[in-house]
């Protein structure tokens, strides 16, 4: 329970943050809400010599509505996001995150940036098509969801580059619903389900199903998607629809669950989630 | 303090009363002083290099590195401690005739490893950073050898051997019996046989171990988180050989035990021989990670259980072996939790022919030991599921299974097959009061509205009785069931000069309550107010010997010392103020708060004036009265006592998903005479949430190859807040003839009481769906994998194999009797 020796700052710009993460090299790592990182070193299955701190750095927090987007800065807290239930999904699905302590010290762009499978945030983006914005001494670019995660905690942010920022469209008009299985409420997800449908009178004019923890990366449910497109916004056709949610995983088991079982509960879960979004049952 | 309580005069009824916690202002403030928390002048601190083989021959280990560290003050391996450990870790039961293959447990060890976690060498230094990074650096080359984990596995003719020198992995077989159960069996009209088992836990207290050795002169003060102060320094002056009057064990605020700290551990004895070998304190602070590997687990036994009865249900006989998993080494109490339960393995109920069989098994794994029940969860467990077993069997309801069998009130003290003899009970009484609470009818009702809309809930009862109070020295010792101890309690009680008192228990809280409970029992017999009785405990300084608080005996042995003492105080308060009040000390009543001459109200003293004649003499105070104000009591019961109740469980389980939830519980609990409520109230919420724990989340898990698992509390799930219902809790209140206060015991109740209510509960809940029978943890996998089996598909898993395991494969033949042969009666 004790970390490796490192070194440790806490710049006041980003500017600073990036030349601090940049000089530190492969062994630097950002600290955001420290929620995955801190446990990690202290159980020492991560040792970076050099931990740079975002909490001074101004224009990260907080949440900006343009242009139909909304665009997150990384260091909001998940609690932020929590009190906020107009922002819809990402409100929804940060609120069962962990639990309320954690979700005081977690953040949006930590969450993403660690890219782990098994956290809810990553599905949620990618379902929403979003992406995030990075900032590194070459400047700043894009990264769509689809692009975004890699691999089991790998991300397509680079080494010396800063997530600043997350950027969701605001999908008014679809109905969400995220719908996460744990043994206990302050776990990480078993599986998880985020689900939104566009309707139109009755039909599915558009679903969009992410899942978490159904492999080494968060996953699309795209033969969920296009099994419900374009037909009607019921029960038996989601049940149908949802049959498909475990094509394409490669689920990884554990403990608690075989492959076997996960694929199960991706199933139930996608019907569920898509109940939800569709407005045939509460949350 | 509440106005309510203001309102009480002091020294009248304050037993009885739930006033708070006066131990908790200074720990929810952060003002506790907790092992970790001190830091002495000069204090060294150390790191364990731990073995990350399940068993392994050590080839070599090189600590080079490691001492060049700059704040490195020494690198110490087992062989470097040769001198010092002469003698390994105290176990200290020795049954009459058996016995017990008990391996030498050093606290670093020497050329093998047994188990994962292994202590292999410690690193002293100035700085606890640095000895930690310093303990990476020493390098141990370890020979690999086959782990063995499954115990039935290992009792296998051809399985590797944990201990080659014993040629078996079977530690001892033990057994009792009363009445003729195999005959009673062949000739009953039913019987129910199924393989239970009660998986492997943690006791997870929130502070973990801590150790501080101090050297003074030729002695030693050891700080330690510890259940067991005076247990530690009688244990660990035999294993250094030092007079006792040497060493001095201190346990400060202790967070928890749960039985994990009921123990003399390798650190503990490490950090003595540390300080007495460099001359300084040192201090060792365990990580979750380590306790969740060398910190004493619990459980871990499989029951074949076999139930005989008649038509009408009622149960003529009951055989039951068990197959303990102990791990690889015998600690202070490992071989004897099992048998601990037996005393109460036949229930709440009028079983005639009862047989019961023990066998320990070395597996390489941390050792199992006391953990919250020891011993009575596990016996608990399979009678009450076997009860639910033998009711379906029947098609008889839970309910009524249980009144048809219950020993009744009229029959107390009763004396069981065994010739254990149960204190006082009312087991229908308790039943009946949870009925009516409950309102089975309104929840039947509400169960079968739910079944339509695919909503299943179930219901589960249990019915405990469990045995606490430990104990009878004379039953339990040397020449009864075999351990090397004594189970009195002791108490002083001094009343000061200007008419406070202080209280010193042999017993050592860690959560219980002792410090308000105590004062209250003293209150009432001293007429002072408990505010100002403080209660110190843990150290082997300040008061008589005593044996430490465990197996919910606290209140039982030790408050009954303090009663019994706390009188000895007033007989002689009456004396003083008889002589001062020129009246005979058998007309002086403590009343009001006062003592007064009976008959004449206004000629009265507080205890403060009392006290203060007793200290400072007037010339009218006779000289054969000795002055000072103190008194003393040892106090060995002669039972046990048998607390007891009934619990109900709701469960809703998701079918589609295996998920259970806990929706309601409700229970009666039976420990005596109420203290204080608010404590037994306490002791029912932390006690029912353990054995939640385990009926639905907690589970240490070993694989294949002995490697933990579960090491950490992402993986080893306790349940939280979000996790536990609320709790309906009462009461009633049947004495124990065993003590003057009528006691029981309670900080075990709810855990032994819990998890069968738990898997009853889901049983009845799935009835529908054909699902019989689960093992526990009913984690969401193992409760969908059984829903999908009963419904004729194939679920996989694990799960699978664990229930379809007969009884004709593993149950029979290989039991044996034991040693101790059947239709002796009871060991006690």
């Amino acid at each position: 329970m004790i970390p490796v020796e490192f070194e440790y700052a806490a710049p006041d710009s980003l500017e600073e943050a990036i030349d601090a993460l940049v000089q530190g090299g492969e062994d630097a790592k950002l600290l955001a809400g420290g929620h995955s990182l801190l446990p990690l070193m202290k159980l020492r299955l991560a040792a970076p010599t050099m931990l740079v701190d975002l909490r001074r750095v101004p224009g990260l927090r907080g949440v900006e509505r343009a242009d139909g987007t909304l665009r997150i800065g990384a260091m909001t807290r998940h609690a932020d996001l929590e009190d906020e239930p107009e922002l819809g999904l990402i409100s929804h699905a940060a609120g069962l995150i962990a639990d309320r302590q954690v979700r005081h010290r977690g953040t949006i762009g930590g969450s993403l940036a660690h890219g782990d499978p098994a956290s809810d945030l990553p599905a949620v983006l990618l379902a929403c098509e979003g992406s995030v914005g990075v900032e590194g001494s070459d400047g700043t670019r894009e990264i769509p969801a689809a692009e975004l995660f890699q691999d089991y905690l790998t991300t397509a942010v680079g080494e010396g580059e800063v997530m600043t920022e997350v950027r969701l469209p605001a999908l008014t008009d679809y109905g969400f619903g995220y719908r996460k299985f744990t043994r206990r409420a302050e776990d990480w997800a078993m599986v998880g389900v985020c689900a939104l449908v566009k309707a139109d009178n009755g039909t599915c004019e558009d679903a969009r199903v992410g899942l978490t923890h159904m492999s080494s990366v968060p996953l699309r449910a795209t033969a969920v998607e296009e099994a419900l497109r374009g037909s009607a916004l019921d029960a038996d056709s989601i049940a149908r629809a949802a049959e498909a949610a475990a094509e394409g995983t490669g689920p990884p088991g554990d403990l608690n669950a075989t492959p076997e079982y996960k694929r199960h509960l991706a199933r139930v879960l996608t019907r569920r989630a898509l109940e939800e979004a569709a407005g045939l049952t509460a949350a | 303090m509440s106005s309510a309580e203001e309102s009480r005069t002091p020294g009248t009824g304050w037993v009885g009363q739930a006033i708070r916690r006066k131990e908790d202002p200074p720990l929810i403030t952060g003002q506790g002083n907790y092992v970790d928390d001190i830091t002495l002048p000069g204090m060294l601190h150390t790191a364990i290099v731990r073995s990350p083989e399940a068993h392994a021959t050590i080839a070599s280990i090189d600590v080079t590195a490691a001492r060049d560290h700059p704040s490195v003050v020494e690198v110490f391996t087992g062989d470097d401690l040769a001198r010092e450990f002469e003698q390994g870790l105290a176990m200290v039961w020795s049954p009459p005739g058996v016995e017990i293959k008990t391996p030498l447990n050093l606290p670093l060890a020497r050329g093998e490893v047994k188990h994962v976690g292994q202590a292999v060498a410690v690193v002293v230094g100035t700085d606890r950073y640095a000895t930690v990074d310093a303990a990476e650096d020493v390098i141990v080359e370890y020979d690999p050898k086959p782990a063995v984990v499954d115990p039935e596995k290992a009792l296998e003719d051809g399985s590797p051997l944990v201990w080659e020198d014993f040629g078996t992995n079977r530690t001892h077989q033990w057994g009792v019996a009363g009445g003729d159960a195999e005959a009673a069996l062949r000739e009953a009209e039913v019987t129910v046989e199924r393989r239970i088992v009660n998986h492997r836990t943690a006791g997870a207290p929130i502070e973990p171990r801590s150790s501080i050795a101090d050297p003074h002169g030729d002695g030693l003060t050891l700080y330690s988180s510890t259940q067991i102060p005076h247990i530690a320094r009688f244990v660990l002056a035999g294993m250094l050989g030092m007079a006792e009057d040497r060493i001095r064990v201190v346990a400060p605020d202790v967070g928890g035990g749960f039985g994990s700290k009921l123990q003399v551990y390798g650190e503990e004895a490490l950090m003595l021989a540390l300080a007495r070998r460099l001359g300084r304190p040192v201090k060792w602070t365990e990580t979750r990670s380590e306790h969740m590997t060398t910190t004493h687990h619990g459980r871990d036994q499989i029951n074949y259980v076999t139930l005989g009865a008649d038509r009408e249900g009622k149960v003529t006989a009951l055989k039951a072996r068990h197959v303990c998993d102990l791990g690889a080494y015998q600690l202070l109490l490992t071989p004897f939790i099992p048998e601990l339960g037996f005393p109460v393995m036949g229930g709440c109920y009028e079983i005639p022919n009862i047989q019961l069989e023990f066998e320990g098994v070395f597996t390489n794994k941390f050792a199992t030991d006391a953990v919250r029940g020891a011993g009575r969860p596990e016996a608990t467990h399979w009678i009450e599921v076997m009860i639910d077993q033998l009711a379906a069997e029947l098609d008889l309801d839970p309910a009524e299974i249980r009144r048809r069998n219950f020993i009744p009130k009229e029959s107390f003290p009763y004396e069981t097959p065994l010739g254990i003899v149960y204190d006082s009970g009312d087991y229908h009484g308790s039943l009946e009061k949870l009925l009516e609470n409950f309102d089975m009818d309104g929840f039947r009702r509400e169960q079968a509205e739910g079944r339509e809309r695919g909503v299943y809930r179930g219901v589960g009862l249990s019915t405990y009785v469990e045995v606490c109070g430990l104990a009878p020295s004379r039953a339990v010792g040397p020449q009864g069931v075999g351990l090397q101890s004594a189970f009195w309690e002791s108490a002083v009680v001094r009343v000061h000069p200007r008419g406070s008192a202080t209280v010193y228990t042999g017993a050592s809280p860690h959560g219980q309550g002792h410090d308000t409970g105590f004062a209250q029992i003293a209150a009432d017999r001293l007429g002072i107010d408990p505010a100002n009785i403080e209660v110190l405990h843990g150290d082997t300084d300040q008061g008589p010997m005593g044996w430490g608080t465990y197996g919910s005996r606290s209140l039982a042995v030790g408050g009954e010392a303090v009663g019994r003492a706390a009188v000895k105080v007033q007989e002689k308060a009456k004396r003083i103020c008889a002589a001062l009040l020129e009246a005979a000390p058998e007309d002086i009543e403590l009343s009001d708060g006062k003592f007064q001459v009976r008959g004449s109200p206004d000629k009265a003293m507080t205890m403060a004036e009392i006290a203060g004649a007793a200290h400072i003499p007037p010339q009218e105070l006779p000289t054969d009265i000795e002055p000072g104000l103190e008194e003393t009591d040892f106090y060995d019961p002669e039972n046990f006592v048998f607390p007891f109740g009934a619990h109900a469980c709701v469960v809703e389980v998701d079918v589609e998903t295996g998920k259970v939830e806990i929706v309601r519980w409700v229970a009666v609990d039976d420990c005596g005479p109420a203290i204080n409520p608010m404590l037994i109230d306490g002791q029912i919420h932390g006690g029912v949430t353990h054995g939640i724990g385990q009926a639905l989340y907690e589970q240490i898990v070993y694989d294949d190859e002995g490697q933990l698992v579960t090491g950490s509390f992402v993986d080893y799930a306790l349940p939280t807040a979000a996790e536990v219902p609320m709790f309906e809790t009462d009461r009633t209140e049947t004495p124990s003839p065993v003590n003057r206060l009528g006691v029981k015991g309670v900080g075990e109740a709810g855990t032994i009481a819990a998890s069968p209510a738990v898997v009853n509960a889901v049983t009845d809940a799935l009835k529908p769906l054909g699902v019989t029978y689960m093992n526990m943890p009913l984690t969401p996998m193992r409760v969908w994998q059984a829903i999908e089996e009963a419904r004729g598909r194939d679920g996989g898993g694990p799960a699978r194999t664990e229930q379809g395991r007969s009884l004709d494969e593993h149950g029979r033949g290989a039991a044996g009797s034991g040693p101790t042969s059947p239709g002796e009666g009871g060991a006690a």
